[in-house]
């Protein structure tokens, strides 16, 4: 296992600005995951790191050693799409040794048998190990092409948003063997998702990438409670922080033009009056659409309120965060 | 707009049995959800409603007119589908038109037609441009411009939202129930997410094996689930199943767990031997003093809730509470669980015991 670093990272495609001086580092034994939209860079980052692309400047280094010039093959790293890409005419047992018959790692037969037994232990497909791959289902496939990625054991794995084609079920179950595999080997993990529950839930640290540019990395507890920029706190919670004129409520900052507030900064009986909209039941949480002064907000009740279309509610923010013009933070 | 019922409908594909006999009924006006893992026969049953497969026995009403063994184009409903299908030569003014110029309708009609519609979506300012340069969530409201013109009986969606981002889909979805909210239109929808189901359906189906296990409101679905499988399928964490040995009788209001005593809702079915006791996870309190303990396994933080795991003489246990809550692995704690919310299933057959609680859910569906 290895840390990963990236120094001042830029690429563009035409006109197209890809990646913007990026530096990060991802500490050996790290689960990272790089989170924003479509488009917000975060496949171009992996593709870096793999060498499946190279960066117009910058550097990159994997166990202390700098990349610039190294092939895929060499890099010693592992990568898993979103689109499982598994050899069709082989069997489940197959495609998992495949990696293993390379040349370049020369793997003892033995050892082959005792690495892919262990994997599809861990992944639970041991029961399919001679199914070819083709008979296996969806959720089943995309657990072969990790196992594919596990049995070699590399610096560094690289995955881009593989549990996005599963049924969310499946998603979630993934998710748990995912963060306990990486906890338990002690592996370096840098992984791509749009998915914020992905990030919050499997991370030890998240980078959020806009448009090219690494705007905050840290813990998903930091980004979550310190974020830097509107932006930022955007990516994570549900439902979504709001975002209000600063002015609605009194108490802002001078440099202040929005106030932000996730449901937890929403105090609910006390305060000015706000009607409610709608509520959503959501199982573990209700959530409540309100209208304050024109604006609208969403927040979060208890499951069983008696709350309903047309009624006013109270509302004022508790240690709220204050953000300029520009998005930026600034309390 | 109109009422579908559905009686006894099954689908079989050869010796594949798809649907296994399901009824249920989705009342005029309503969002109605058709929820369950892949395979479990939520596409064929709304292809069947929709007239794009033919039901092997059973009857499908619309309106009060058996349409079962009719094709979708004698049907009069729209279907959207996942990936969304615009006609790329065309603008987006003509994509959303030609449905209504291919049923011969007068130009002027179709232009005033055409502007409500575009309208009511918000994309007023974008009906001449080209379809292929628009964005994809652009194209999805010229697909739903397309199906909403023709004012069907009744719209037929097919994960309609699975193909975007995370970002996107939850704003669309919010756009799409707002855009029913207006319109008023019954509307089918199909999904395997049961967090999109519970935000904007009126009632959900949830099937399993081609079989409808529950059918009903969400909040009520939820919390009064009618097996094993929906108590699991619904909510993330799914509901906890702690296993014990015993038996519950009519009227019974308390169970047994490794020697601590539980307040449930009264029991109007008997069982005995092998139970389960199920509790959702928002339902369990940590309270020192409690005589039940559990060892935390491990912490998940969600931003304004965690999700503390715990190890307990019954199983594992899955616990949600404010992050605030400091709480650390491996410390040891009591736990209480809110008598009003519990289930007891019969670990044989996996389906819930009927309690004074449950009664008016399990009683309709």
């Amino acid at each position: 296992m290895a840390e990963v670093s990236l120094t001042g990272i830029s690429k563009s495609f035409g006109s197209d600005v890809a990646l913007d001086g990026v530096s990060m580092t991802v500490p050996d034994g790290s689960f990272v995951v790089l989170l924003g939209p479509t488009g917000a860079g975060k496949t171009t980052v992996l593709r870096m790191v793999s060498g499946l692309d190279t960066p117009d400047s910058g550097h990159i280094s994997i166990g202390g050693y700098a990349m610039a010039g190294v092939t895929p093959a060499l890099r010693d790293v592992a990568m898993v799409f979103q689109q499982y890409s598994l050899y069709p005419h082989l069997s489940v047992r197959q495609n998992l040794e495949f990696p293993l018959k390379s040349s370049l790692l020369n793997t003892p037969k033995d050892e082959i048998d005792r690495k892919v037994g262990e994997v599809a232990e861990t992944l639970q497909i041991s029961h399919k190990l001679d199914n070819k791959a083709t008979e296996l289902s969806g959720g089943e496939m995309q657990r072969v092409s990790i196992g594919r990625a596990l049995v070699r054991n590399p610096s560094v794995y690289l995955m881009d948003e593989p549990l996005s084609s599963l049924d969310a079920k499946l998603r979630s179950d993934l998710r748990v063997e995912l963060k306990s595999i990486q906890a338990n080997s002690g592996a370096t993990l840098l992984y791509v998702t749009h998915d914020q529950i992905e990030a919050m839930t499997m991370a030890t640290h998240v980078g959020v990438l806009d448009h090219g540019k690494l705007v905050q990395f840290g813990s998903p507890r930091e980004i979550y409670e310190n974020p830097v920029s509107i932006y930022a706190a955007s990516r994570l919670g549900q439902p979504r922080i709001n975002v209000l004129p600063s002015d609605c409520f009194g108490g802002a900052p001078a440099k202040a033009s929005s106030i932000g507030l996730r449901p937890e900064q929403i105090v609910q009986g006390e305060g000015e009056d706000s009607l409610v909209q709608r509520v959503e039941h959501l199982g573990d949480q209700t959530r409540l659409h309100l209208t304050f002064k024109t604006h609208d907000l969403i927040t979060v009740t208890d499951a069983h309120t008696d709350l309903k279309r047309g009624d006013i509610v109270k509302i004022r923010p508790n240690n709220p965060f204050y953000f300029d013009a520009n998005g930026a933070r600034v309390a | 707009m109109a009422q579908i019922r559905i009686e006894n409908v099954r689908k079989e594909f050869g010796s594949f049995t798809a649907v296994e006999s399901s009824s249920f009924t989705v009342e005029d006006g309503e969002f109605f959800m058709l929820l369950g893992p892949s395979g479990c026969g939520k596409t064929t049953t709304l292809r069947m409603m929709a007239g794009l497969d033919l039901p092997t026995s059973g009857e499908i009403y619309i309106d009060g007119e058996e349409v079962g063994q009719k094709p979708a184009s004698q049907r009069d409903i729209a279907f959207v589908f996942q990936m969304f299908a615009l006609y790329p030569h065309l603008n987006v003014g003509k994509n959303i038109s030609y449905p209504l110029l291919s049923q011969g309708m007068p130009k002027a009609q179709v232009k005033k037609k055409v502007a409500e519609v575009a309208e009511i979506l918000g994309i007023t300012d974008i009906l001449n441009r080209p379809v292929g340069g628009l964005s994809g969530g652009d194209r999805q409201r010229v697909a739903l411009g397309r199906a909403i013109v023709r004012e069907p009986k009744a719209f037929f969606m097919d994960e309609p939202l699975g193909a975007l981002d995370a970002e996107f889909r939850e704003h669309m979805s919010q756009e799409l129930r707002a855009l029913h909210d207006r319109m008023g239109a019954t509307t089918v929808y199909v999904t395997h997410d049961q967090l999109e189901a519970m935000q904007m359906g009126d009632k959900i189906v949830v099937m399993n094996h081609g079989v409808v296990e529950q059918f009903g409101v969400p909040q009520q679905i939820y919390d009064w689930p009618a097996s094993k499988f929906v108590a699991q399928f619904m909510g993330s964490p799914p509901m906890n199943f702690l296993d014990f040995k015993g038996s519950v009788g009519k009227e019974d209001n308390a169970v047994t767990l490794s020697g601590a005593e539980f307040n449930i809702p009264s029991m109007l079915d008997g069982a005995s031997g092998d139970l389960i006791f199920g509790i959702r996870p928002e339902h369990v309190r940590l309270d020192d003093a409690a005589a039940y303990k559990g060892r935390v396994s491990a912490t998940e933080y969600l931003g304004t809730t965690q999700i503390v795991s715990f190890d307990t003489p019954n199983g594992p246990l899955k616990v949600r509470i404010p992050s605030s809550n400091k709480i650390n692995v491996g410390e040891t704690t009591g736990l209480t669980f809110d008598p009003r919310t519990i289930t007891i299933f019969d670990a044989e057959n996996e389906r819930a015991l009927l309690s004074q609680a449950n009664e008016g859910v399990l009683k309709n569906g």
